[in-house]
């Protein structure tokens, strides 16, 4: 169905070609995931599928893609349309029109589809994909989870064989991203749809997985294979394949029900040891950074806060976790003072952060936003960090050394623009992180990132935690909250529904629980690294 | 009261544009302030609330900078005109080369006005413009656009969203600038944000023309390559004759051929293009915007208005009051009570939905 035959993309101005002789083939009805580390070049391969690379993005493409028997040389993306579906990673910058419906029916008026058919095609796809209740609502009303699933819908109507998604549950909570991939394996299993999807948070889609495409960046040949040969060999793999390997089982269990079922000799062996020894310390808190007292926000007759009360304290890590659209981005907009309460009031070292001046509230609070790249309009990646350094007074080349810990080898004569979304993340973060504020906000970090750029902004925030900062994170990204968060505070529709150690918030929850700790139940281990410590301590690795 | 609904956009840019032709016809200051209210008047009652309807205030401060500009450059560069000198500012000699350009010299308050009221039709001219944006979705006109416009399928894409784009882009870098502690208010902060605004701005509106193009933006269909040369050509010839045309009804200097002829023509090529590309285009519509009764009053309201105008103006009416001598603008009551008719949509034209409404309706069901 999709055929890559020795492709070699080159971007303009680029000195090397991001992908080198890619040559792989994806049959008809098969659920094929793209893996690979942060700037190894998923999404242009993905974007290459139906041309938009490189008809769109300029470049050049050596080799051939073959698409249900047509070239992409032949023919632009737009006759394609009725063959290949393509979803962005940011649904809502590709939405044509205002509503839902109107939205799933544009790809067939440009077909030229009868009406009658499109009429009938359109509620077909609003039972497929669970729309019919928001059919009328405008498109910029939506959650994310609903904002993704209009946006497959409305590849879906033209009724392609082949759908292209890159990263689609990146900025879904972890019920929306089920609620997508859901849909996903109905296509595939009742319709035959081949779907070709890149994802960094394997533990959310490996399980679904027919075959695996391993882009390594670097020039490296592409490795292609199922799931569990390409998993044995490679360093990108999901926290329950970590556990498997760890463990010495085999075959490597792909999902949490594989996994448990191997796991009960595991489990008795784990509950004979005191674990409370390898857990995760929480670590020593210091004083009080910020504080909210009845926080009330609005956007026009919409409250979006209802009288938030809490407290950020020095040297701890604050998960802010929640659906999408409960608040958590608002909260943290205040606590930077981009924003101004309706009531109540916030502040942050004692003073309230919408009344500062721009350069003297970057001295007690910082905030990496959610689209990372707003953070950054210089030409290229050196002078950010220069500019960077003279804004906040620093010495130069402290944000490059920063950057340097987070995602290192990224270009300094690059554009921002043209760095993948996690070398962006990367270099946004490193700009906030430089001048060290007291309170370091971060909404969505790990969005694009790889497993090994995750682990070192885990370390690094574990670092500036420990030296005194509060840190608060607003996150989907539960492993990452079982690796570095001590508190964790749930938001639901402008609440605070819980707020209480990590360790206990996330381990009752089905919807947040990691990986871990859903295979280990009711053991309280989190992470891979925590249940090696144990089998280590007990000095008895039986099952390696 | 109608139930709430998106008007057409045609009727929004028709009734926009005939208030953009009623300010190209005068200089009178008062009626130029008249047509502004009358713009602001109908945004404000009648916009949603998604981003790109908050842009008539930047269009409004837009059309500011554009005053602002033109009476500078008519200090500095301006042609001197003889009156009450108001100041005077160190004349400088150019070389015989650039006789006709002056530097400097009296500044009077003759040539003060009129620059002041070319500089505000000007303004006027992007207020309306800007009410067209706010009013209406840029993504409904893109929908409504004939078939033909498809081959330049990107560019139409980025013309359309632009401006909305921007407005969304620049509250992004004034945030981005907030977090990186530079101050997000003066002279150098504004220059400083343009480039990002534009950048960020292109980015968007190609992004979104991506999507459009992979759900078949512009297939070519049924139709052969000579098929589509014809028809891009008569669109070509419809525009370039309409835009002349225009043109000709709106500068009462210019020569009689550049009128209704050139309209004639431009009409024909475009209804010829349809009818060529309407045949081989296989495009079809999923719940067609309606054209009915509001539609007609907005439409009708805006040339009702353009028509006093051109009644006033052939009536004698001040629509270009002297600046040289000075006087006190005259208020010609016909164009007064036109402008009043158009802000009738403002009443008559169904509400938009808005997200509020909707998020509301939702909790009280929840």
């Amino acid at each position: 169905m999709i055929r890559f035959e020795h492709v070699t993309i080159t971007y303009p101005d680029a000195t090397a070609p991001t992908l080198v002789d890619v040559s792989f083939e994806v049959p008809e009805g098969e659920l094929c995931l793209v893996v690979g580390v942060t700037g190894s070049g998923k999404s242009t391969l993905l974007r290459a599928v139906n041309g938009l690379v490189p008809r769109f993005s300029g470049g050049v493409l050596a080799g051939s893609v073959v698409i249900n028997g047509k070239s992409t040389a032949d023919l632009p993306p737009r006759d394609l349309a009725d063959v290949v579906g393509v979803v962005g990673q940011d649904p809502a910058a590709g939405f044509v029109t205002d509503y839902v419906e109107d939205e799933l029916a544009y790809a067939m008026e440009n077909l030229g589809v009868a009406p009658e058919v499109m009429r009938r095609r359109v509620e077909d796809i609003l039972d497929l994909l669970g729309l019919h209740e928001i059919r009328h609502r405008p498109l910029a009303s939506l959650s994310g989870g609903q904002q993704q699933r209009v946006a497959i819908g409305s590849v879906l109507t033209a009724g392609p064989r082949v759908l292209v998604l890159d990263e689609p549950t990146s900025a879904l909570d972890p019920a929306a991203a089920e609620e997508v991939l859901a849909a996903l394996t109905r296509l595939v299993h009742d319709l035959g749809i081949t779907v070709l999807i890149a994802e960094h948070r394997l533990e959310r889609v490996v399980q679904y997985a027919d075959r695996i495409v391993m882009v390594p960046g670097d020039g490296r040949p592409v490795v292609v294979g199922t799931p569990a040969e390409v998993f044995g060999q490679s360093s990108v793999a999901p926290p329950v394949v970590e556990l498997g390997r760890l463990a010495g089982w085999s075959p490597l269990p792909l999902s949490v029900r594989d996994a448990r079922r191997l796991a009960g000799p595991l489990r008795e062996r784990l509950a004979e040891v005191e674990l409370s020894a390898f857990r995760r310390t929480s670590r020593v808190v210091g004083d009080v950074v910020a504080i909210t007292d009845g926080l009330q926000a609005s956007y026009g007759p919409i409250t979006a806060l209802r009288g938030i009360e809490l407290q950020f304290r020095a040297g701890e890590v604050v998960a802010l976790m929640g659906r999408n659209g409960a608040g958590k981005s608002t909260l943290l907009n205040h606590l930077v003072g981009l924003r101004e309460p309706a009531s109540g009031t916030v502040r942050v070292m004692g003073a309230e952060p919408h009344r500062l001046s721009a350069h003297d509230v970057v001295r007690v609070a910082g905030l990496v936003p959610q689209d990372s790249g707003v953070l950054l309009y210089h030409d290229t990646v050196a002078a950010e960090c220069s500019a960077s350094d003279r804004d906040a007074g620093l010495d130069s080349g402290t944000t490059r050394s920063v950057l340097d810990q987070i995602v290192p080898d990224v270009n300094p004569t690059a554009h921002p623009r043209d760095l993948s979304e996690g070398q962006r993340l990367g270099l946004a973060l490193s700009i906030v992180l430089a001048s060290e504020p007291p309170l370091l906000l971060l909404d969505e970090p790990t969005r694009g990132l790889d497993y090994g750029a995750k682990q070192r902004l885990v370390e690094l925030l574990s670092r500036l935690a420990d030296e005194g900062h509060a840190v608060v994170i607003a996150t989907h990204d539960v492993e990452v909250v079982a690796a570095v968060a001590d508190r964790c505070v749930v938001l639901a529709e402008g609440e605070v529904v819980s707020d209480g150690p990590a360790r206990d918030v996330v381990i009752h929850s089905p919807v947040f629980a990691p990986q871990v700790a859903k295979v280990l139940a009711p053991l309280p281990l989190l992470t891979v690294h925590e249940v090696e410590l144990a089998l280590a301590a007990v000095g008895d690795l039986p099952f390696s | 009261m109608t139930a709430p609904r998106m008007l057409h956009p045609g009727a929004w840019w028709l009734w926009a544009v005939a208030l953009a032709a009623c300010a190209l016809r005068t200089t009178n200051p008062v009626l130029l302030s008249l047509i502004i209210a009358v713009a602001g008047w109908v945004v404000v009652s009648r916009r949603t609330d998604v981003p790109w309807s908050r842009s008539f205030a930047s269009f409004l401060r837009l059309g500011l900078i554009v005053v602002v500009f033109r009476v500078v450059f008519q200090i500095l560069f301006g042609v001197r005109v003889p009156g009450t000198t108001l100041f005077s500012i160190p004349e400088v000699t150019l070389p015989s080369w650039a006789a006709g350009v002056s530097l400097g010299g009296p500044v009077t308050l003759e040539s003060l006005m009129a620059a002041l009221y070319q500089g505000l039709r000007l303004a006027t001219v992007l207020a309306c413009f800007g009410a067209a944006t706010s009013l209406c979705s840029p993504y409904r006109m893109l929908r409504a656009l004939p078939t033909v416009l498809y081959e330049a399928g990107v560019a139409v894409t980025v013309a359309f969203t632009f401006a909305p784009q921007a407005i969304v882009a620049s509250r992004q870098v004034r945030e981005a600038r907030r977090l990186r502690g530079r101050s997000d208010r003066g002279l150098r902060a504004w220059s400083a944000s343009a480039l990002p605004v534009l950048e960020g701005a292109l980015d968007r509106a190609v992004a979104l023309a991506a999507s459009m193009d992979s759900r078949g933006y512009g297939r070519r269909g049924g139709a052969s390559v000579s098929q589509r040369r014809r028809s891009v050509g008569l669109v070509l010839l419809g525009l370039v004759a309409l835009t002349i045309g225009s043109y000709g009804l709106l500068d009462p200097a210019a020569p009689a051929a550049f009128r209704l002829p050139a309209l004639a023509v431009g009409v024909i090529a475009l209804v010829g293009s349809l009818v060529a590309g309407g045949r081989s285009a296989e495009r079809t519509r999923y719940r067609p915007d309606p054209w009915v009764k509001p539609e007609w009053i907005v439409s009708v309201a805006g040339i009702v208005a353009f028509a006093s105008f051109v009644f006033a103006d052939r009536m004698g009416d001040a629509l270009n009051p002297s600046t040289n001598p000075l006087e006190v603008p005259a208020v010609p009551v016909v164009a007064v009570l036109g402008l009043l008719i158009a802000t009738l949509p403002a009443w008559f034209a169904p509400p938009p939905p808005t997200l509020a409404a909707v998020s509301t309706s939702m909790a009280v069901a929840a």
